[in-house]
């Protein structure tokens, strides 16, 4: 379970968040929508330790973490980013192989391995010697999503997980997402899209820009 | 121009060739590792050591290498450096192209996205890591064709060092035509030139389709 409590944040003397109260349960979904410069990404960005708070409590399952902090046990967020972020220098097995062996130690053969049960369950099978460049929209976010799991996050973060995907392809990052949460995940996604939302989320945190209130 | 006549000044042509090649290879092994560091100092965010590294490349992009070369090797004594000759130039070259990739390298920093450091970031790798990783790969495959330039510029370059006494190629085929008044010894002078930076032409385009596997 992820707890932020009173999460605050401005830039440049303009508050972006003030005071930001949110649980996401075990296993469940928590939606930020809202529209865009209402601090959605925002508030993502301190969550996942991008950005620094001015002031705020996180907690995962009660016990406090400094998203920011370069600690094993602060890495506790796996991040989907808006345009992947993909690492185009190295192959799918590759990206996903990365940190598990550079920060978890992982042995090479043991994050392989891993690695290539990720995707096999999501449906990347026999793509991991493939590039980046080398893989549809679709298939470059599933990739994202196993490189955040080979990292056994706590809870799993989306930005906009559909804008930069072809419409038609909402449902099956719906279904995906969902299909996650089947297997146990807890997951956060931010998303202007209040239609997607109300398909995933079990909960939704509505958020509004400041100074238009 | 008689075969004999070639044959006969070759081998010190190919000695001259020698000192170019010598100085050629130390120069881009000192310059490359300098001009990556210089980069990444030159991005820092401590201001002084931006600004210091900043003079060092507008120093040495400002005046000319022969210059540079004259100050090393008969200015620096005055101060109580004193080099070989040898080792005036190189130094006097690594430092001048130093500043040259520094400058290439900064741009190609520049040009990798925001969102690859993010990517590691939220992945937990350190700042080495990801240079070494991420980020290097990638520079290194944006800057090849500026630093080819670079590289072919430096086997010309080289034959500078004639203005502190140093025999390379140039200079010998310029004792070879003052002594036997005729032209032939630079014509393979050239020759021997464009060998050489078809040579390295040819590396080059191997090194940039190495780089070719990703986008």
């Amino acid at each position: 379970m992820l707890e932020v409590q009173e999460l605050k944040k401005s830039f440049g003397g303009r508050q972006i968040l003030d005071g930001v109260d949110l649980t996401v349960k075990d296993g469940e979904i928590l939606c930020i929508v809202g529209p865009s410069g209402a601090g959605k990404t925002t508030l993502l960005r301190c969550i996942t330790g991008l950005e620094a708070a001015d002031s705020g409590k996180f907690l995962i399952d009660g016990r406090p973490f400094d998203p920011q902090g370069t600690d094993r046990s602060d890495s506790v967020i796996g991040v989907v980013f808006q345009d992947f972020n993909l690492f185009p220098n190295l192959t799918v097995l590759e990206n996903v192989t990365l940190a598990p062996t550079l920060v978890l130690k992982k042995a090479k053969a043991a994050a392989q391995q891993d690695a290539e049960n990720l995707l096999k369950e999501l449906g990347l099978d026999g793509k991991g010697d493939l590039y980046p460049y080398q893989l549809s929209g679709g298939q470059k976010q599933r990739v994202a999503i196993a490189r955040a799991l080979a990292m056994k996050p706590k809870i799993l973060c989306y930005d906009e997980p559909t804008s930069a995907l072809d419409p038609n392809l909402r449902d099956e990052v719906a279904k995906l997402i969902l299909g996650l949460k089947k297997d146990g995940m807890t997951q956060l996604v931010v998303t202007h899209d209040m239609e997607f939302a109300q398909k995933v989320a079990d909960d939704i945190l509505q958020v509004k820009a400041l100074d238009q209130q | 121009m008689s075969m004999h006549y070639v044959m006969e000044i070759l081998p010190s042509l190919f000695q001259g060739a020698g000192m170019t090649l010598k100085l050629f290879f130390w120069t881009l092994l000192g310059s490359l590792p300098l001009g990556i560091l210089v980069s990444l100092g030159l991005t820092s965010k401590f201001r002084p050591l931006q600004w210091l590294l900043e003079l060092y490349v507008w120093l040495m992009r400002g005046t000319p290498l022969l210059l540079q070369l004259i100050f090393v090797f008969y200015g620096l004594p005055i101060v109580g450096i004193v080099f070989q000759r040898y080792d005036a130039a190189l130094f006097a070259f690594i430092l001048n192209y130093g500043a040259y990739f520094a400058e290439i390298f900064r741009g190609g920093f520049q040009s990798i996205d925001q969102g690859q450091y993010e990517a590691a970031r939220v992945l937990r790798l350190s700042y080495g890591q990801t240079l070494r990783k991420i980020v290097i790969p990638q520079v290194v495959k944006i800057v090849i064709p500026s630093i080819g330039n670079e590289v072919i510029n430096l086997v010309k370059d080289s034959s500078l060092v004639y203005v502190i006494g140093l025999g390379d190629l140039l200079r010998a085929g310029n004792v070879a035509t003052a002594r036997d008044v005729t032209l032939v010894p630079l014509l393979l002078v050239g020759l021997i030139y464009l060998i050489l930076i078809g040579i390295c032409t040819f590396i080059l385009n191997k090194v940039e389709k190495r780089y070719s596997y990703f986008k």
